[in-house]
C-alpha cells in the first residue's frame, strides 16, 4: 500500500533564517519532499541599474558596494575595471597590486561568510560561523585601516585605488596572512570529516558538469562541478598572471564539493596574498583623471571572478558624462537558475543546504 | 548488592523516610516545594551556564551585564518574555493553542517526583518508579503537537509531526536500554537503582549509557535531533506561532526536559546522589551538571541530521544495539553473578566498542533522493 | 587569455550558412537578424570548433529607436568570446525567440529583461515579472521611464 499525501505549499521567506536576505522560495512539499520549487525574488530591487544611469562614472563605485554587500571590493574592482576598459585608462603598478591585495581578502571574507553560513543552515548551532566571523573581523580591520569602512568600502577608483595603504598595513597583513592557514585547519579539523556533516552533504544538491555549464554557473558552484574554469586564471585581469595559485575543482558537484572548493580558494587566496605582498613595487597608486570625465562612445564588459562566481560589468556609453547603460552580471542571480534542478526531490533540510551551499548574496540578486 | 525490600504501593500510601521531617502531609509539601524550586533554579542556573558554556565554545563572551557575570540575564529574560503580548493566531485552535504549553510543562514536573536527591529523599518512592518516568515524559509530546496543530501554520505543523514520529522512534531503544539498568539493579525503584549501584552503571553499562544518552537526546529534541525546532529549516517549528508567557513555558519545558534528563540518568548510570566526601545532594547535582553539560558541548559541536537520518538511527542502529544489550547483560548478570567487576567492565567497554564500530560500517553516507 | 574572436569572420561564416542572417559585425561582435537568432545560435553552440557552451550574460540596451539585446557568449573548452547583438524594432509589443532551450542560463535573464525592458521572449517556460511585482505598470530601465 503506498501512503499518499495531499501535497502542500510553503512559503520558506521572504522572512526566514535560512535564506540569506530576502529571498522567498515558493515549495510544494509531499510530506517532507520537496515537489515543486518556484523561486519568488526583487523584494531588495533598488534599481541600481536605473539609478547608475544618472550618476557619473565615479559617482557609481559607491553603488557596486551596495550590490554583493559581502564582497564590496570585488565589485569595486569589476566595475573598474568596466570602465577602464571603456575609457582606456591604465593603472599604476602598485595600484594593481592592491587591487588584488583587496579582492583576495574579500575572497577570504565572503567564503568565510559562506561556509559559515552554510554549517549554520545544515543546523550547527552557530559554532562554525562564529569562528569563522572572528577572522573576517580582522580582514574588515584590514579594509578599515586602508578605507575606513568595514562594509561598503568604495576604496578602489577609476585608474587605481582612492588612496596608498597606511604603512602598518602591509606588516599586519603579512601578520594575518601567515596565521592563516592555521586557521584554516582549525575549520577542517571542526567540520572537514564530521560524520553528520557528511551524511547532510555528500551526495546532495548534485549538480552535473554539463549542466552547470549549461544553466552558465559560475564561480565555486561550477568549480564544484567539475570544470576548470576560473576568470583569474582563463581571462587574466589586473596582474593575476604573475601570480602562481591553483583551481581547485570538485568531482561529484554536490554540497560538499561547493564546501571543499571554498574552502580549497582560500587556500589559494592566501598564496596569492604571500605573493603580491612580496611582490608590491613602490610608486603611484592611482592615475590622475578628472572626477568627471567623457569615456568615447562605445561599450565594454569588464568581468572579474568574484567569491561567488563571475562578476561583469556591461557598461554602454553614449559620450556623456555618465553610462548610457550599466548592466551588472550578478553571479548570484544566475547561479539561482540551477536550484531547480538541485532541489526537487530532496527533503525541506537538504533544499536548505543546497540553497546554502549556492552562497547567494541578496543585494546582488535583487540589484 | 544492597537492595532495599520491596516497597508496596497497592492502596497504602509510600514509607514517609524516617529523616526527613513532618508527617505524611509534611512530607508531601516539602518535596513538591523542593521540586519546584529545584526544577526553576536550575533550569534558570542551566540556562546561564548553557550561554555562557557555548558562548566559551564559540569563541565569544556570552551574557554578562545583568547581575555579576550576567548571572541574572535568564531573570531579566524571563520578565521581558512575560511583558510580551500574547498572540493567538486568528485561524488558530485557541483552546488547543492554549491549552499546548500546560500539556507540555505538567508531565516534565511529574518525572521529578520520583527522582531521589538522597538516600530515599523523594517525593513519591514508586516500586515502579523508572517505568513512570518513561510513561510520564512521552506525555510531552503531546503537549508539542498540540501546539503544533493548535497553531494553523505549516512549520508548525511540520515541526509536531516529526517530533511525534522522532519520539516514538526513540522510546525504544529508551526503554530497552533501561531495561538492562533494571536486570543489574533488580528493581524499577529509582532509589533502589541508586542504593545497587556501588560502581556505577555508566561502567557495568557502557553500551547502555550510550543509547540511553542518545535516545534521551531525541526525546528532549536535543541536538543533534533537533528537528522540530529546526532553526534553519521551519523557522522555530511549534513554537513558531508562541508569544509572551506561553513561549516561556515551552523554553522552560525545554531546559526542565533537559534537567529531567540529565537527573534520569544521573541517577541510572552515574549512581545518583552516592559519592565519597560531599553531601549526597551535592553530588547528586554535580552529577546532573557533568550530564547536562555533555548535552550542550553535543549542542554545539556538531551540526544536526536529516529526518530520514533520525529514523535510520533509531530503528537501524540503536535498536538492534539495544537489543544485543539486553541479550548481553542478560547473559552476564545469570553467568557472571560473583564475579568481581573489574573483568565485566573491561568486556563490556570492549563488547561497546567492537559493537558500535561494527554497525556502524553497515550506514553509507548521503544520498536519499526521491523520485517524484 | 580569452580569445575575442573576430566578428567579421564568424558572420562571413554564418552567412554560408544562413544566408541573410547577419546585418552587420564589428569587432567581437555581430548583429543578428531576430527572425534567424534561434539557428545562428543553436549553430554557434554545436558548431564543434566555435562550441559556445557558455552563455555569460543575456541584456538589453534602450537605444529610442529601437532596443539591442546583447548575448554574451564564450567557449569553456576553447576559452573564446563572442558576442551576439539583435535589435527589436519599436517601442510596444515587442518580440524575441527565447535562446533557454540552447542556453538554460538565459531563463532568469530572459525574464529580468522581459520585466524591465518589456521585450517578451516567445518559447520561454515562464515569461513572467522576476523584480517588479505582478501587475506592476511600465518596464523601469527604459529611457522613457522616469
Amino acid at each position: 500500500m503506498v501512503l499518499k499525501a495531499e501535497p502542500f505549499v510553503v512559503n520558506l521567506g521572504p522572512v526566514h533564517p535560512s535564506t540569506h536576505g530576502v529571498f522567498r522560495l515558493r515549495a510544494t512539499l509531499d510530506g517532507e519532499v520537496v515537489v515543486n520549487i518556484e523561486p519568488v525574488i526583487g523584494y531588495l530591487h533598488r534599481g541600481i541599474e536605473k539609478l547608475a544611469e544618472g550618476r557619473t562614472y565615479t559617482q557609481n563605485i559607491p553603488f557596486t558596494d551596495r550590490l554583493d554587500y559581502l564582497a564590496s571590493m570585488s565589485n569595486n574592482l569589476a566595475y573598474c575595471l568596466a570602465v577602464e576598459k571603456l575609457a582606456g585608462i591604465t593603472v599604476p603598478e602598485r595600484g594593481d597590486y592592491l587591487r588584488v591585495i583587496m579582492a583576495e581578502l574579500q575572497r577570504l571574507a565572503s567564503h568565510l561568510i559562506a561556509v559559515g553560513a552554510f554549517l549554520n543552515d545544515c543546523g550547527a548551532f552557530m559554532t562554525p560561523i562564529l569562528y569563522m566571523l572572528r577572522e573576517r573581523e580582522k580582514i574588515l580591520d584590514h579594509f578599515e585601516m586602508v578605507s575606513g569602512q568595514r562594509l561598503t568600502y568604495a576604496y578602489m577608483r577609476i585608474g587605481g585605488v582612492s588612496q596608498d595603504i597606511p604603512e602598518e598595513f602591509l606588516p599586519a597583513l603579512g601578520k594575518f596572512v601567515a596565521g592563516m592557514p592555521g586557521y584554516i585547519d582549525e575549520y577542517d579539523g571542526l567540520i572537514k570529516e564530521n560524520e553528520i556533516f557528511l551524511a547532510r552533504t555528500k551526495g546532495v544538491g548534485i549538480l552535473p558538469k554539463d549542466l552547470a555549464i549549461n544553466i552558465s554557473a559560475s564561480g565555486p558552484v561550477l568549480r564544484a562541478s567539475g570544470v576548470k574554469w576560473d576568470i583569474r586564471k582563463a581571462d587574466p585581469y589586473s596582474v593575476y598572471d604573475r601570480f602562481e595559485f591553483d583551481i581547485p575543482t570538485g568531482t561529484a558537484g554536490d554540497c560538499y564539493d561547493r564546501y571543499r572548493v571554498r574552502v580549497e580558494e582560500m587556500r589559494q587566496s592566501v598564496r596569492i596574498l604571500q605573493q603580491a605582498m612580496a611582490q608590491i613595487p613602490k610608486g603611484k597608486v592611482r592615475t590622475e583623471i578628472p572626477l568627471t570625465f567623457r569615456p568615447p562612445v562605445g561599450e565594454a564588459y569588464g568581468h572579474v571572478e568574484a567569491p561567488k562566481g563571475e562578476l561583469g560589468f556591461y557598461l554602454v556609453s553614449d559620450g556623456s558624462i555618465a553610462p548610457y547603460r550599466f548592466h551588472c552580471r550578478a553571479p548570484s542571480l544566475i547561479n539561482l537558475t540551477a536550484l531547480r534542478d538541485m532541489m526537487i526531490g530532496w527533503k525541506v533540510a537538504d533544499a536548505i543546504i543546497i540553497f546554502g551551499s549556492i552562497d547567494i548574496c541578496m543585494g546582488e540578486v535583487d540589484r | 548488592m544492597a537492595i532495599a525490600g520491596p516497597i508496596t504501593y497497592y492502596g497504602t500510601l509510600p514509607q514517609v523516610p524516617p529523616d526527613w521531617p513532618g508527617g505524611f502531609w509534611g512530607h508531601w509539601g516539602t518535596f513538591v516545594g523542593i521540586i519546584l524550586v529545584f526544577v526553576l533554579t536550575l533550569v534558570m542556573g542551566f540556562i546561564w551556564v548553557e550561554r555562557r558554556g557555548i558562548a566559551r565554545f564559540q569563541a565569544r563572551v556570552g551574557p554578562n551585564r545583568v547581575g555579576p557575570f550576567g548571572l541574572l540575564q535568564p531573570v531579566a529574560d524571563a520578565i521581558k518574555v512575560l511583558l510580551k503580548e500574547d498572540i493567538i493566531p486568528a485561524s488558530g485552535d485557541k483552546v488547543v493553542h492554549w491549552l499546548a504549553p500546560v500539556v507540555a510543562f505538567v508531565p516534565v514536573l511529574l518525572i521529578f517526583a520520583v527522582v531521589p536527591f538522597w538516600d530515599g529523599a523523594l517525593l513519591a518512592d514508586l516500586n515502579i518508579g523508572i517505568l513512570y518516568v518513561v510513561a510520564v515524559s512521552s506525555l510531552t509530546t503531546i503537549g508539542i503537537f498540540m501546539a503544533g496543530w493548535g497553531s494553523n501554520n505549516k512549520y508548525s505543523l511540520l515541526g509536531a509531526m516529526r517530533a511525534i514520529a522522532q519520539v516514538v522512534s526513540y522510546e525504544i531503544p529508551l526503554v530497552l536500554s533501561l531495561v538492562a539498568v533494571v536486570l543489574l539493579a533488580g528493581s524499577l525503584s529509582l532509589n533502589d537503582i541508586v542504593r545497587a549501584q556501588n560502581i556505577p552503571f555508566i561502567l557495568l553499562q557502557p553500551l547502555g549509557f550510550f543509547i540511553f544518552f542518545l535516545a534521551a537526546c531525541a526525546e528532549i529534541n536535543r541536538t543533534p535531533f533537533d528537528l522540530l525546532e529546526a532553526e534553519s529549516e521551519i523557522v522555530a517549528g511549534f513554537h513558531t506561532e508562541y508569544s509572551g508567557m506561553k513561549f516561556a513555558l515551552f523554553y522552560l519545558v525545554e531546559y526542565a526536559e533537559a534537567v529531567a534528563i540529565s537527573a534520569i540518568i544521573a541517577t541510572l548510570f552515574l549512581s545518583g546522589w552516592r559519592g565519597p566526601l560531599l553531601p549526597p545532594f551535592l553530588w547528586f547535582l554535580l552529577k546532573v551538571f557533568a550530564v547536562f553539560f555533555l548535552i550542550f558541548w553535543v549542542r554545539s559541536t556538531i551540526p544536526r541530521l536529516r529526518v530520514d537520518q533520525v529514523m535510520a538511527f533509531a530503528w537501524k542502529f540503536l535498536l538492534p544495539l539495544a537489543f544485543l544489550n539486553l541479550l548481553i547483560t542478560g547473559v552476564q548478570v545469570i553467568v557472571w553473578q560473583g564475579v568481581l567487576p573489574w573483568p565485566v567492565i573491561f568486556v563490556n567497554l570492549a563488547i561497546m566498542v567492537v559493537l558500535i564500530v561494527g554497525w556502524s560500517s553497515f550506514f553509507r553516507l548521503g544520498g536519499g533522493r526521491v523520485e517524484v | 587569455m580569452t580569445v575575442a574572436l573576430s566578428g567579421k569572420e564568424i558572420a562571413a561564416r554564418l552567412a554560408k550558412q544562413f544566408p541573410g542572417s547577419i546585418i552587420e559585425a564589428t569587432g567581437n561582435t555581430i548583429l543578428v537578424k531576430a527572425d534567424s537568432l534561434p539557428e545562428v545560435a543553436a549553430f554557434l553552440k554545436n558548431a564543434p570548433d566555435l562550441s559556445f557552451d557558455y552563455l555569460v550574460s543575456l541584456t538589453a540596451v534602450d537605444y529610442w529607436d529601437y532596443f539591442e539585446v546583447v548575448y554574451r557568449l564564450t567557449s569553456i573548452p576553447r576559452n573564446h568570446s563572442l558576442v551576439l547583438k539583435v535589435r527589436c524594432q519599436g517601442r510596444a509589443n515587442l518580440h524575441l525567440p527565447s535562446v533557454t532551450g540552447l542556453w538554460r542560463g538565459a531563463d532568469f535573464q530572459e525574464r529580468e529583461v522581459y520585466d524591465l525592458f518589456g521585450i517578451a521572449f516567445d518559447g520561454h517556460p515562464n515569461m513572467k515579472r522576476i523584480f517588479m511585482w505582478e501587475g506592476f505598470q511600465g518596464h523601469p530601465l527604459r529611457r522613457d521611464y522616469l
